[in-house]
């Protein structure tokens, strides 16, 4: 009954989300306030379904309902708890609830701020928002309905697939949609703007602490989802430049643009048209990022043919989002009045550069994820583009970049002094080049990409924090002073400097990886084998039992220079009702280092064949990513924008709360 | 500065991040990507030792041998041809005989094939794309008939 029910909510959001677009684009067009105010109610009533359908699947994995189709394909009754609710979004029906979801609960918040944002504007967001939100009720009532029942209904079912059984899988996918769905907000306010005719800085203002609260979910989501695929692939890589990767680096690196090009808007009121151009652009990535993964399209060009249902729907939806808003872009841009003036060397000019690069660093992705595809449609070739050509592509533009980083934020707004600029960096400078010559020195015949990496990084943390030196100290003012001065700078500047000193934290990681050190070898109990200043010895390998899958289980002492350490567990897994084996690797964390080892094939004859990696400084990768969303996550709760809607964000009211209205 | 004077900076300065990036993206198109094919292809195009491609197909029944220290040798084969493939590190997970995978590296002079990475499919339903459709194009693909239906 309940499973019924959550099918018939999902229709009558549909309905709703109909009036939610109706309705208030045409009050908003005859400035009938009586219809505009159908936005705010009818938002906050298609929340309430979607939450109640959401609830309805969720409650149908709980109690193991096998009489539901997705849940048959992606549960069991001997799963654990957690994944048999993490196993409602681990499917592709699942997963496309929780993004209308989402965005039905982003569309809620912008309905209760309207202290805040200008009527008219908000009728107009919440209208485009309603489209988006028709857009994907449809392709899930006519494509992936999560509600289907099969009659009979089978007495047990098919499992989630192994790999996803995991406390990452939990996390990880609520964060990626809060972040790309979150990106649908500023393209629905972009869009509301181009339909109004009126943009200015309140609007940036407005959109800014979304954007941002967007971008620092999508931070932790890529982060989290790296980290994921290094510890459960087994593979000991944290980026392999994999499409459904790019899928969602793409839209972090135009959301990143935007975030600075907001900037702009806001201080000078300049750079408006490129700013609503880039809010297209980043959510149109976001769509893009979400046809690649849940098509097919990936898995094989061939089976996206054969089955082109949900493709060419998903298709569909992205030529009409992105093609509509282009149109829309095109036809109104024009009208918008010119911004400010700048000198190119100024704070502006530097945010320019910086959305420069970034723009074109997100195209040669771009170019990289799409081009195997096309060329296969086009020619039948078979290719594949991998780790070298992006590296050969997106770092010489994204390197020059990071050099920037310090220099854009220590110009001065409207007119710079690049000289002057550059002598309060002379401190920065150096440090980062004694850090470097030191590395050179201390690891001599090591790659010289780490150093030189390590101190971009270095250079990157130390050029973040001078900002707050040079705000808060000249010489001979005392340490108290300092520090009053340094504590009474905004909290913008100081998400500012730590966002920063966040991206420089995992450059430092990623250069780290040049030092990484492996071994490999066929192993029986108490033979050892050793990567860098590690060594790992085979104590036993024990069968277990558990109750969804057997594994095997290697115990290795992990010893540092012939002093012990502890111990880690590497297990070989078999998930019983797929008969899909997996990996775990055993990680032991030795300050930011990591040693890792990973159990390969068990031999007939009780040998092992093992792979043991050493990994310096491997967790400021992840670390960094956390530090740069701490950042942007500080900036949120500055004084200027806490008046504004961003704080209500994390207390949305409970689904169930409709007003009266 | 006037307007216009500011407005060809901004355009000069994009052309040219624009020009290095496109520079960029064809050199890389020339030099870092790597064509797939069969055992088939590779006596076709007569592919040169020393050129980097995917190999992909079935491991050939009987074929794997282990050496030591972890080093593997087994025969790639497809309806036509079959191709002998060396490999030095850890399998993936789903490595049997009479499976489908996939595998990077280069020819050497005496014809076998070096590889540096072998993956094989992700799970039970799915195996190496690339691996299915060249079948298909041969006529040696059974395996929708009996796959599970596809979830993710």
């Amino acid at each position: 009954m309940l499973v019924e029910a959550g099918h018939f909510a999902l229709a009558l959001a549909l309905g709703l989300s109909l009036i939610q677009f109706v309705v208030p684009l045409w009050g908003a067009r005859s400035n009938d306030p009586v219809l505009m105010a159908v936005a705010p109610a009818a938002a906050l009533a298609v929340l309430a379904c979607l939450a109640f359908a959401f609830l309805a699947l969720t409650v149908a994995y709980v109690t193991s309902d096998f009489s539901v189709i997705n849940v048959v394909e992606n549960s069991h009754s001997t799963k654990p708890m957690i994944y048999k609710i993490s196993g409602v979004w681990g499917n592709h029906e699942g997963s496309m609830l929780l993004w209308v979801l989402i965005l039905a609960l982003f569309g809620a918040v912008v309905a209760l701020s309207r202290n805040t944002v200008p009527v008219k504007l908000q009728a107009n967001t919440l209208a485009v928002q309603g489209l988006v939100t028709i857009a994907f009720l449809l392709f899930i009532l006519m494509t992936s309905n999560p509600f289907t029942r099969i009659m009979p209904a089978p007495s047990e079912g098919q499992d989630l697939n192994p790999l996803l059984q995991d406390p990452g899988l939990a996390i990880h996918p609520p964060l990626l949609y809060i972040g790309y769905v979150g990106f649908s907000i500023s393209f629905a306010f972009a869009c509301a703007a181009l339909i109004d005719g009126r943009i200015d800085a309140v609007w940036a203002r407005i959109v800014r602490p979304w954007t941002l609260g967007a971008w620092v979910f999508l931070t932790l989501g890529i982060a989290m989802g790296s980290y994921w695929a290094y510890y459960e692939l087994g593979w000991g890589g944290w980026w392999f430049w994999d499409p459904v990767e790019n899928a969602s680096l793409m839209p972090w690196l135009a959301g990143t643009a935007l975030l600075h090009s907001t900037v702009v808007m806001e201080k000078r009121d300049a750079l408006k048209v490129w700013t609503i151009l880039l809010a297209i652009l980043t959510f149109s990535l976001s769509l893009l990022g979400t046809f690649l993964v849940r098509s097919g399209v990936l898995t094989s060009v061939h089976s996206f043919a054969v089955d082109p249902e949900r493709g060419v729907f998903i298709l569909g939806i992205l030529i009409v989002f992105i093609g509509g808003s282009l149109a829309l872009f095109a036809w109104r841009a024009p009208m918008l009045k010119q911004g400010g003036l700048f000198a190119p060397v100024s704070r502006e000019g530097a945010l320019v550069l910086n959305n420069l690069l970034l723009a074109t660093a997100c195209a040669t992705v771009f170019v990289g994820t799409l081009y195997p595809l096309a060329l296969e449609v086009l020619t039948g070739d078979k290719i594949s583009v991998g780790a070298p050509f992006f590296n050969f592509t997106f770092l010489p533009l994204v390197i020059p970049l990071l050099f920037l980083v310090p220099i854009g934020q220590t110009l001065a707004w409207k007119r710079g002094n690049l000289l002057g600029t550059v002598q309060r960096l002379y401190a920065v400078f150096g440090i980062a080049l004694l850090v470097t010559l030191a590395l050179v020195a201390f690891r001599d015949g090591g790659p010289v990409a780490a150093p030189l990496g390590i101190g971009l990084g270095a250079y990157l943390v130390l050029g973040a924090l001078n900002e707050i030196v040079t705000r808060s100290w000249s010489r001979g003012t005392p340490l108290a002073t300092v520090w009053r001065k340094a504590a009474g700078l905004p909290r913008s500047t100081w998400g500012t400097v730590i966002a920063h000193a966040g991206v420089g934290v995992t450059v430092i990681g990623i250069a780290a990886t040049a030092w990484d050190a492996e071994g490999l070898g066929t192993l029986k109990a108490g033979d050892s084998m050793s990567a860098g200043p590690y060594q790992a010895r085979l104590e036993r390998v024990v069968p277990r039992q558990e109750a969804n899958y057997r594994e095997d289980v290697a115990l290795m002492r992990i010893f540092r220079n012939g002093q012990e350490l502890g111990t880690v567990e590497t297990m070989k897994r078999l998930y019983v009702t797929r008969g899909m084996p997996t990996t775990e690797a055993g990680i032991m964390t030795v300050g930011l280092s990591q040693v890792y080892v990973s159990i390969g094939e068990v031999h007939a004859d009780g040998t092992i064949g093992m792979r043991i990696y050493h990994k310096p400084l491997v967790l400021l990768i992840w670390l960094g990513a956390v530090v740069m969303a701490a950042g942007g996550g500080l900036s949120l709760t500055d004084r200027r924008l806490r008046i504004g809607a961003p704080t209500r964000a994390r207390t949305a009211p409970p689904a169930s709360a409709v007003p009266a209205e | 500065m006037t307007r216009k004077q500011r407005r060809l900076t901004l355009i000069g300065v994009a052309g040219c991040i624009l020009a290095v990036a496109l520079g960029l993206v064809l050199f890389a198109m020339n030099d870092t990507i790597v064509f797939f094919n069969s055992p088939a292809d590779v006596q076709a195009k007569n592919v040169q030792p020393g050129t980097r491609f995917r190999l992909g197909g079935l491991v050939k029944e009987g074929s794997v041998q282990r050496g030591a220290n972890q080093q593997v040798s087994f025969e790639v084969m497809d309806a036509q041809s079959s191709i002998r493939v060396n490999y030095n590190g850890l399998l993936p997970d789903l490595f049997r005989e009479g499976q489908g995978i996939v595998a990077e590296g280069a020819l050497d002079p005496s014809g076998i094939f070096k590889a540096d990475t072998v993956l094989a499919k992700h799970d039970e339903n799915y195996m190496p794309r690339e691996v299915a459709d060249a079948l298909k194009k041969q006529g040696h693909w059974q395996g929708e008939a009996n796959a599970a239906p596809q979830t993710q």
